[in-house]
Parts: structure tokens; C-alpha cells; sequence
């Protein structure tokens, strides 16, 4: 089944605008998942087939993408969609439990959706709110320190249409099309509401305001037992950077490894 | 006595740090103008000689980094922010960019026409809306504001900045497989060399910095590099987020110079919660092998987390008591990694899998001594051996679990299953 030509015409004027974000078209790929699933609430095959016509690849080629990433799914979630954190602090505060619970609430499992078509679960990694665990997530909003109660309650309301309020997140609940939208590159107008940040966030900000303690004003220096490290004196080796630490003496990467 | 050093977090208590009006109430985009009237290669220097080194968990100094650049290159330069902030444990950047994404604003214009680049790219992870809406909308309004765009501020300087979803995927914080996926492909990493800065993104000289390091350029270029190195220590300069999660009575973020003490961090924290104690901990994010109360003084900077066994990575302190199984906590973090292995590599795709497997039978108390040398065997040989450091990160809580706490390990094999109650660890459960 292709797109309705209205819908058609639609898509195409925004796969265009995301395309000209992109120095090279096939940039566009990912956000352009993100508009199918806007549409069609996971990746079709039309919108594998468009993703393809539009960039000039092959519909293979989409879908070796599609499956490598998470957020990409390929067969209908519910309007709202409900990630439990399971990773190990989490899961370890209660997020364990939260998830049994849950599942058992609902009857269904992992990347399984309830018969109404409102609600899906799955158990997600860590969502980078470690300090407010447990975390459960919906359509990828925060909802912080939650319970298995609070959890089961959120799902009911969900699941009747009452509102729900994200924790650190706007006024009214994105379903899962209107928020792949946003990830499309798309902005909803939302920006504005909802607290700037969560109290957690600002626990240390609070103690040095409590206690008068500040950066040191600018211009002052204080007495250094050495010079600061010149860029000329470090001698590592260029990184095998990052984004993440890395795990031993070994340069990773360097495919020499410590063999007994 | 180490105190806290508020830059980044210190407008976060306003209702509305996250708009530029907030943000330059309190002083924000004065460091740009005052960029854009230095040469470019000041701007590098001076974050050379401010010591800053990168907060995305390696450390590299950002300074050098940006001198990898090629003097000229057919191809155009670009800068791309890695906001996939994804290790677990680690919380730093997501309440930044929600709470004060203008910072990060900042340090992207800066930092780019430092480079002499016309293009950067914010790729955030695709599972936090809300602060995907943040950096949107800062974006459009630095636009606005002619921050971004056509001759800024009437320097002759244009610059475009494009903010970039990802769609879930652990290993795209890894700075090359980052760039396939910027790219349009699966995210998996790149062999190196040719580093980023000489063959990057579409193939051209790539600057790939974290949230933190780009969003501390503006404090630097504004207040001067002695300013910056005159916190931290010798070798570690300036300031950090440190984010507690876990088992302490006031989880949340503290921004210090590095070189405090988890002892420290704690005391502010108010202690592990109620009637318990310290039993295990991550300096920073999974990827660090673990500590105990045994390192309560070890100095949080990247030398001596080094010297002490671990590393210092992202600042992630997860706090464990003493009802947690550190079995079960490292059986769950090698399932993570089994499942954001990219499978590039055989040892990082079969390795976290073989861990996976094992660690449900240990779990289970269905292991034996023999099986705490398989780990081991197994962990030798993926560290090392693949293309990027996520295999090394599976290995940190296993290898540094078992050395810690073998005797854990023996007794569920001895009583035939795990022996604590995971209710007693939950957060409604066991403080007291």
C-alpha cells in the first residue's frame, strides 16, 4: 500500500526541508525514519520504499539501517509508548520491580502492545536520569521517581485518556506520532513549558548557595605548585576518543591485547 | 576542604535559564563577541593552555584536539557536538541541555569559528524529547538573534548549525561510529586512523567534542585559561559536572573542580541513605571498573582515578549499598552491553553475548570457580581487540567485580542462588 497522494505531497515537502539540513542527502536517513513513524506510528514498508525513492538507495539499504536502531519500530506501538529502565541502577532502585509489575498490569510484555492499541512496553537502557531512579519513560518523556504504583496508575490513565504530566517535560502528554515529529526535526512549540529543571538537578546548585561558595571571580589565580600542563608535554597518543571511557591500558583499537 | 564551583549549573535555579533572554540576563553571549574580536587560533590557544580535557570520559585535551586539524584541507571543516549521552550511570549533559542549552549554543559558535568551520552538528540521543525541544529551540533563537547564520554579528563569519536526532543506539557515542551515523548508515565505528580531525565526517577534518567541553569554552574565552586551571589540579584543570545517583540520601548534580573526593561529594549529599553503608561504587559510568569504600579519598581526577585502578570517565557516580547483589549489578550492565554491541568486532559481539549467557547461570547460582576464570579468559581476550572501547567498558565491572568480590560470587554458587533480597535495594524498600 503506497501513500494517499495528499499524504504524498506532504512527505515529500518535509523529507525535502530535512534533506537541505544535510550537506549530503543520505544524512537525512535517520530523521527521515523519525517522519515515517510520524506518519504511519512505525516503519512501513511505504515509508521504507519512500525513504529509499527519496534518497536514491536501496530499500535494503533503509532497512539495514532500521534495524540497528531502537527507536525504530517495525510493527505498531501504542499511542504511548512506556520504556521502563532496567539498566542496573535503575533497576537496582526499583525498576525491577516497577517492570514485573507493570507487565503483569498490562499483560503484555517486552516491545508487546495492549489489544486497545494504547499502550506498549519496553524495558529500556539507561535514559541519562540516574539521579531521579527509577525512571520510566513515555513516548520519551520523563516521568522521575517513580513507583510500581505510580507506574500502574500512570498506565491506567494513559490507557482511559485521562492527562498525564511528564515530570521534566511540557503541559500535555506528545502521543508517539506527534513526538516522532519532533525527532524529525520538527519542533511542536513545546519548548517553553515545564520546569527548566527537575530538584535533583539542582541540589548542588543549592548547597554552594546555602554556603556561599562560588567559582573564583575572574582575573583571580591562586597559588599553583606547577605551571599548567602545556599541550607540548602530553604525550599521549592522539585518543581513540571517547564519547565513552574506555576499559584498560590497552589503546583499544590498536589490536594489541594482553593474551595469557 | 573542597567546595563546589558552580558555572555551567549556576543559572539552572532560574524559571527560565533554558530561553536566551534568561541566558544573557546572567551574562550569556558576551564571551561570543569577545571571540569573534580574537583570531581563531587564539581561541585554540587559549583553550590549550586552560588544561581543559575532554568530559566525554577519555580525558583528551580539547586544545590539542582542535590543533589535529590539517592547516588546510579541500574539504570543509566540521564541528559536531556528541550530545548521545548514553553510559550508565551518567546524567550530566540531558539536565544541561534541558536546563541551559544557550551555554551549549555558545560553545558551538565559538568552538566552531575557533576551527575555522561553517558547519557544526548537535547529534543528541532520540530518547529525551523535551531536551530535544530545548536545543531546537535555542537554535531558532540564536538564529533569530543573528548568533547563527549569515556574517554574525557583523564579523564576516557564517556559520549553520544543525540539531540531530539519533534513534537510540549506545555505540553512537563513540566519536567514529557517531560520524556513520550522522552519515545516514548503521553506527558502527570506524577503524583509526585516519583520526576525525584529518578524515571526518563526509571525509573532512572533524572536531567531535562532548556537551561539557564545548559548553565550558564560553567561561574561557570570557574569563581568561588561568581562570579556568586555577581550579582542578595539576593535571586535571577546571571544573566538572559530578552527577551521585544511587543509594545516597541527596542524589542529583554538583558542579567541582576535579580532584574532589567521593568523601567529599558525599558529606553534601548527606551520606548514604539511612541505616546503611557504602558498599560499591562507579567513578564514572559502567565503563570504569568499580571502587569501594576503600577509595573514599581517591582524588576524582583523571590521574589519580587512573593510579587507583579505574578511571574517571564521565563523573557518573553510581553509589551502591550494602543490599545490593553486585552480581546481579554486573549480570545487568553485561547485558547492556551485549545488546549495544554494534557486531563489528568478534570479540566484543560474541564476548558480551558469552558474558550474558554465563552471568544468568552465576545469577542463578549455577556457576562454578572455573566459570570466574572463563570470565576472566573471555574479558582478556575482547580488551583490546576491536575497532572501538565498548568491548573494554564490558570488561571493567566484570574483571573488577570478580577481583573485589570473589567470595560474592562463590556464595551463590555455595548456596545455590543469589543471596540478597533485591526489595530490600529498591528505593521505597530499605532506608531506614
Amino acid at each position: 500500500m503506497t501513500y494517499e497522494p495528499d499524504v504524498r505531497q506532504r512527505l515529500e515537502r518535509d523529507a525535502k526541508e530535512i534533506i537541505g539540513r544535510y550537506p549530503r542527502p543520505r544524512s537525512a536517513l535517520l530523521p527521515m525514519l523519525h517522519l515515517v513513524q510520524s506518519e504511519d506510528g512505525y516503519v512501513t514498508q511505504r515509508g521504507v520504499e519512500f525513504c529509499a525513492e527519496m534518497l536514491g538507495i536501496t530499500p535494503a539499504q533503509v532497512m539495514g539501517v532500521v534495524t540497528f536502531y531502537t527507536q525504530y519500530k517495525r510493527e505498531p506501538v501504542g499511542d504511548y509508548h512506556v520504556g521502563v529502565c532496567t539498566n542496573t541502577l535503575c533497576a537496582v532502585m526499583g525498576g525491577d520491580q516497577i517492570w514485573d509489575e507493570l507487565s503483569a498490569h498490562c499483560g503484555v510484555g517486552h516491545d508487546e502492545t495492549t489489544p486497545d492499541g494504547k499502550v506498549s512496553l519496553e524495558r529500556v537502557e539507561c535514559n541519562a536520569a540516574c539521579d531521579f531512579a527509577p525512571v520510566v519513560m513515555v513516548n520519551w518523556e520523563f516521568f522521575d521517581n517513580m513507583t510500581p504504583e505510580k507506574a500502574k496508575q500512570l498506565v491506567d490513565d494513559l490507557r482511559v485518556g485521562k492527562d498525564v504530566l511528564p515530570s521534566r517535560g511540557p503541559n500535555r502528554l506528545a502521543t508517539w506520532k506527534e513526538a516522532s515529529r519532533v525527532l524529525a526535526g520538527f519542533p511542536d512549540g513545546l519548548a517553553g513549558e515545564g520546569v527548566q529543571a527537575g530538584p535533583q538537578s539542582l541540589v548542588g546548585l543549592k548547597i554552594a548557595q546555602e554556603r556561599g561558595w562560588t567559582a573564583p571571580p575572574a582575573g583571580a589565580d591562586r597559588e599553583r605548585p606547577d605551571e599548567p600542563v602545556k599541550p607540548g608535554e602530553v604525550t599521549d597518543p592522539p585518543p581513540n576518543e571517547p564519547g565513552k571511557p574506555i576499559g584498560g591500558d590497552v589503546k583499544p583499537g590498536s589490536q594489541e591485547g594482553r593474551n595469557k | 576542604m573542597t567546595t563546589l564551583t558552580p558555572v555551567l549549573t549556576r543559572n539552572w535555579d532560574k524559571a527560565d535559564s533554558f530561553t536566551r533572554a534568561g541566558y544573557e540576563r546572567d551574562g550569556g553571549y558576551r564571551a561570543l563577541r569577545k571571540a569573534l574580536r580574537m583570531e581563531p587560533d587564539e581561541i585554540v590557544q587559549a583553550v590549550k593552555d586552560s588544561g581543559l580535557r575532554g568530559r566525554g570520559g577519555a580525558g583528551f585535551p580539547t586544545g590539542m584536539k582542535w590543533g589535529f586539524l590539517p592547516p588546510s584541507s579541500p574539504n570543509p571543516r566540521y564541528l559536531v557536538v556528541n550530545a548521545d549521552e548514553s553510559e550508565p550511570g551518567t546524567c550530566k549533559d540531558i539536565p544541561l541541555m534541558m536546563a541551559n542549552p544557550h551555554v551549549l549554543i555558545e560553545g558551538v559558535i565559538i568552538s566552531a569559528y575557533a576551527i575555522k568551520s561553517n558547519q557544526a552538528f548537535i547529534y543528541v540521543r532520540g530518547e529525551v524529547l523535551h531536551v530535544i525541544r530545548r536545543l531546537q529551540q535555542a537554535v531558532a533563537e540564536a538564529y533569530e538573534a543573528g548568533y547563527i547564520g549569515k556574517d554574525i554579528l557583523g564579523s564576516g563569519y557564517d556559520l549553520d548549525v544543525v540539531v540531530h536526532c539519533g534513534a537510540g543506539a549506545y555505540i553512537c557515542g563513540e566519536e567514529t561510529a557517531l560520524l556513520d551515523s550522522l552519515e545516514g548508515f548503521r553506527g558502527q565505528p570506524r577503524l583509526k586512523p585516519p583520526f576525525p580531525a584529518v578524515a571526518g565526517l563526509y571525509g573532512g577534518p572533524t572536531v567531535i567534542n562532548n556537551v561539557e567541553s564545548i559548553s565550558s569554552v564560553p567561561s574561557i574565552v570570557e574569563n581568561g585559561p588561568e581562570w579556568f586551571a586555577s581550579m582542578g589540579t595539576e593535571k586535571s584543570q577546571g571544573f566538572g559536572i559530578f552527577s551521585l545517583s544511587g543509594h545516597v540520601k541527596r542524589p542529583g548534580q554538583y558542579e567541582a573542580p576535579l580532584g574532589i573526593t567521593l568523601r567529599e561529594l558525599l558529606d553534601m549529599a548527606g551520606g548514604i541513605r539511612g541505616g546503611h553503608r557504602l558498599k560499591f561504587w562507579t567513578p564514572g559510568g559502567s565503563s570504569t571498573p568499580i571502587f569501594t569504600d576503600e577509595h573514599l579519598d581517591v582524588p576524582l581526577d583523571f590521574e589519580s582515578v587512573g593510579a587507583a585502578g579505574s578511571m574517571l570517565g564521565t563523573r557518573a557516580l553510581q553509589i551502591f549499598d550494602e543490599t545490593t547483589c553486585v552480581v546481579r549489578a554486573v549480570q545487568r550492565w553485561s547485558e547492556f552491553y551485549a545488546h549495544e554491541s554494534c557486531g563489528k568486532c568478534t570479540p566484543c559481539r560474541e564476548g558480551t553475548y558469552w558474558y550474558k549467557q554465563m552471568f544468568a547461570r552465576l545469577e542463578a547460582g549455577e556457576g562454578t570457580d572455573e566459570d570466574l576464570e572463563t570470565l576472566l579468559d573471555i574479558s582478556d581476550n575482547i580488551l583490546g581487540r576491536a575497532f572501538c572501547a565498548l568491548g573494554d567498558g564490558a570488561t571493567s565491572p566484570v574483571v573488577s567485580s570478580i577481583k573485589l568480590f570473589r567470595d560474592e560470587y562463590l556464595q551463590h554458587f555455595e548456596q545455590g542462588g543469589c543471596p540478597f533480597d533485591p526489595a530490600k535495594s529498591t528505593l521505597w524498600g530499605g532506608a531506614k
